[in-house]
């Protein structure tokens, strides 16, 4: 029972009113009232929210002011005072042939790839190797790898989830690839979930028409990563190399004469020195941007996800693509502060949950889609102000779990979510007998730096992996395409979605 | 407020607040000993002490609530050692484990890694599996290891429990686990062709074509 005694009073009404609950059910939304919340309350239409890029590729096109405002900020070289020529006439503090920025699941995998392809790698990273969304992705990563599954039916799913506007080119690549990399993941040692036969233990991800969701318990993401980089670790000694540098970013892209990529300026974080990087080709890998928190939101993301990459890319000319539209899940945590934004399962409404706000009430059906119910937990909050608020000034409204057990008998939610309950018992919450706190949280970087499907960009030289490419439109999401996305190198297209 | 102590200096923060947010909010601008703040990838690695207490109490400081009268102190990087290997080289056996990280045999025991561990994990009991050469109960035991690095720092015989359990791991998940044979089976479909026509016909089919295939979809149970 660690509610503070502010968030009691909305707790006990909650309670109060929960057996009346059981046998009330809140009514759908019919599509005239769905659109009219979207275009209200959902982030992507609060038309103040966003504003028009004033220069360069995406001059006119519209985006978040926060991805605005870093774009066109001025470079670290300049607020700084820096003097570039002086930067330039350094000897160079390495030379490589292919320079990867970022030390997540598609920047481990790209440096893997390269190196085994006979280029010297330089792998450097604002923070340190592994520290990356890829690490915090618990539910899994997808492939059709079983017999009643095949990448046609994949391809129909991705395209379905993605609203039909996804390129066709990129779609083709990532499902034509997938078992691929599921293999080559395995032969590093990736400990798959597996039957006693090797058979892969698989299940549904949201929108999918088959099981082909592959996990490691619920530490997929972390299984992968970890593997990736002790990979990368151990072949530090051989020839051709990868290097690791950790905390030094690259703030800025360097192109010749002829308007091609040449190398880097990095800053070292515990120094602040300028280093200058020499190299044949770029691999931004780089990851999103929820931590530029957008709209004030928490975030499912990484400490180090400011979008970082998408700024290099955008001062060297590269075109930016769907940046308009970002992923809010529902369901983040809202209390305790520990958790603050990580992601509450589907699942856990998915079992009879509802949604009430301060008084107890229900105000929402509780699987409208996630971006109508994202936009209802704001209205709640922001318009009617029957939010829930804690101690650090986060809104949030109940999810009551409890109801679970009542609906469907003592023990589901203990067997159907054991993770959720051992995460919330850790702060002595029990989820089987009192509500948690949910608001919606930015999830996934939609758009990105324009890619091809061999990963290239406008700019010869300069190649997007993972999250930082930009891929398609404003789509409902298809569970698990995203480690995916991350890991995929052959052909590093972006996943869709977690 | 709660009175907490930072590298030794005394701060005042708001109850509540996780060791990261306390020295946040105290001013300090984290760029080491940070990391995702979710609890997986053991950046913040975090060591302290209760004022008259003599203990010595560990903890992720994303994921730890601060307590009145903290010392707190991090350890952001401890050196630990990491030979050069190559997977595919290694057998899955004890004595590749016992090649790479000798100084296992010198464990004596003593407990304080597991006493150190914020996961909880039984470090001391995979380290004597380790030795004994049982790489599938090292995996087992080890899963659930995010590599903060607070054993490292704390072992006296100088191990590094999180590089022996991801060694074991790997060879676990390479060797020793069974392979994923309707893998290879559908790898080498695709790298045969078997499936470039029907995905040729749904990249030309119309939108509202794939529009109805997709509503007409069989969901497996």
């Amino acid at each position: 029972m660690t509610y503070p005694a502010e968030m009691r009073a909305s707790l006990d009404k909650v309670e109060a009113s929960r057996p009346r609950r059981l046998t009330e059910s809140f009514p759908r939304l019919d599509p005239q009232e769905r659109e009219a919340i979207l275009h209200t309350f959902h982030p992507d239409y609060i038309a103040d929210a966003f504003r028009e890029i004033r220069v360069g590729p995406n001059k006119g096109d519209r985006t978040p002011r926060e991805l605005a405002d870093t774009l066109e900020a001025p470079s670290i070289l300049e607020h700084e005072g820096y003097n570039l020529d002086e930067i330039l006439r350094q000897e160079p503090s390495a030379f490589c042939d292919v320079l990867v920025i970022g030390g997540g699941g598609a920047g481990a995998s790209a440096a893997l790839l390269a190196q085994e392809n006979g280029a010297d790698v330089l792998l450097c990273t604002k923070l340190r190797f592994g520290d990356a969304n890829t690490m915090m992705a618990q539910g899994g990563i997808q492939a059709a790898d079983k017999e009643n599954d095949s990448p046609a039916i994949h391809y129909l799913d991705v395209m379905g989830g993605g609203g039909f506007t996804s390129n066709p080119d990129l779609v083709e690549a990532l499902v034509m690839g997938a078992p691929k990399v599921i293999a080559w993941l395995e032969s590093l040692g990736v400990m798959f979930d597996k039957e006693t036969d090797g058979t892969m233990r698989t299940i549904h991800g949201g929108g999918t028409s088959r099981k082909r969701m592959h996990a490691a318990r619920d530490y997929t993401g972390a299984e992968i990563m970890r593997t990736l980089r002790d990979e990368v670790r151990s072949r530090v000694a051989e020839r051709p190399s990868i290097k690791v540098w950790e905390f030094r970013p690259v703030i800025e892209l360097l192109l010749d004469e002829k308007a091609q990529i040449a190398g880097a300026i990095l800053k070292d974080l515990d120094t602040s020195r300028l280093m200058v990087v020499r190299a044949k080709s770029v691999i931004i890998a780089t990851g999103g941007s929820g931590r530029l928190h957008y709209q004030g939101f928490p975030t499912t993301n990484h400490y180090g996800a400011t979008g970082d990459g998408l700024v290099l890319a955008y001062r060297v000319g590269a075109r930016l693509a769907f940046i308009d539209t970002m992923q809010y899940h529902p369901t983040g945590a809202a209390f305790p502060e520990q958790i603050l934004g990580q992601l509450v399962t589907e699942k856990v409404r998915g079992l009879g949950a509802q949604i009430c706000n301060a008084d107890g009430e229900q105000f929402v059906y509780p699987l409208e889609t996630r971006d109508v119910e994202a936009a209802a937990f704001i209205r709640e909050c922001k318009k009617r102000k029957r939010g829930v608020m804690t101690l650090t000034g986060q809104a949030g409204v109940w999810l009551d779990s409890p109801l679970i057990d009542l609906l469907k008998g003592p023990g589901t939610i203990a067997r159907e979510l054991p993770a959720m309950v051992r995460q919330y018992k850790r702060f002595d919450i029990d989820m089987t007998r009192e509500p948690i706190l949910v608001y919606p949280t930015l999830h996934y970087q939609n758009g990105g730096v324009a890619i091809q499907p061999d990963a290239g960009t406008s700019i010869p030289g300069l190649f997007v992996a993972g999250e930082a490419a930009g891929r398609h439109p404003r789509a409902e999401p298809v569970d698990g395409q995203q480690p995916a996305g991350r890991v995929r190198v052959r052909s590093p297209l972006r996943g869709l979605c977690r | 407020m709660v009175e907490i102590f930072i590298l030794g200096q005394r701060y005042e923060v708001p109850e509540g607040l996780t060791i990261l947010k306390a020295f946040e909010w105290s001013g300090f601008h984290l760029t080491r000993g940070v990391g995702c703040r979710g609890g997986f990838c053991g950046a913040c690695g975090t060591v302290y002490r209760l004022q008259n207490d003599h203990i010595l109490y560990y903890a992720l400081a994303c994921q730890t609530v601060i307590k009145p009268g903290m010392i707190l102190g991090q350890i952001p990087f401890f050196p630990a050692q990491h030979p050069a290997y190559r997977i595919e080289d290694l057998k899955p056996t004890g004595e590749t484990l016992l090649q790479m990280y000798p100084e296992l045999l010198r464990c004596y025991g003593c407990n304080t890694c597991a006493k150190a561990c914020p996961q909880e994990i039984d470090v001391l009991n995979y380290m004597a599996a380790a030795v004994r050469g049982d790489i599938a109960a090292v995996a087992e035991i080890s899963f659930d290891c995010i590599s903060c690095g607070l054993c490292v720092a704390r072992c006296p015989s100088e191990n590094v429990p999180p590089n022996v359990s991801l060694l074991a791991r790997r060879l676990y998940g390479k060797y020793l686990a069974p392979r994923a044979e309707h893998l290879r089976h559908r790898i080498q479909e695709i790298e045969g062709g078997t499936y470039r026509p029907e995905i040729a016909v749904l990249k030309s089919a119309p939108v509202n074509e794939l529009r109805n295939q997709y509503a007409e979809r069989q969901i497996e149970e």
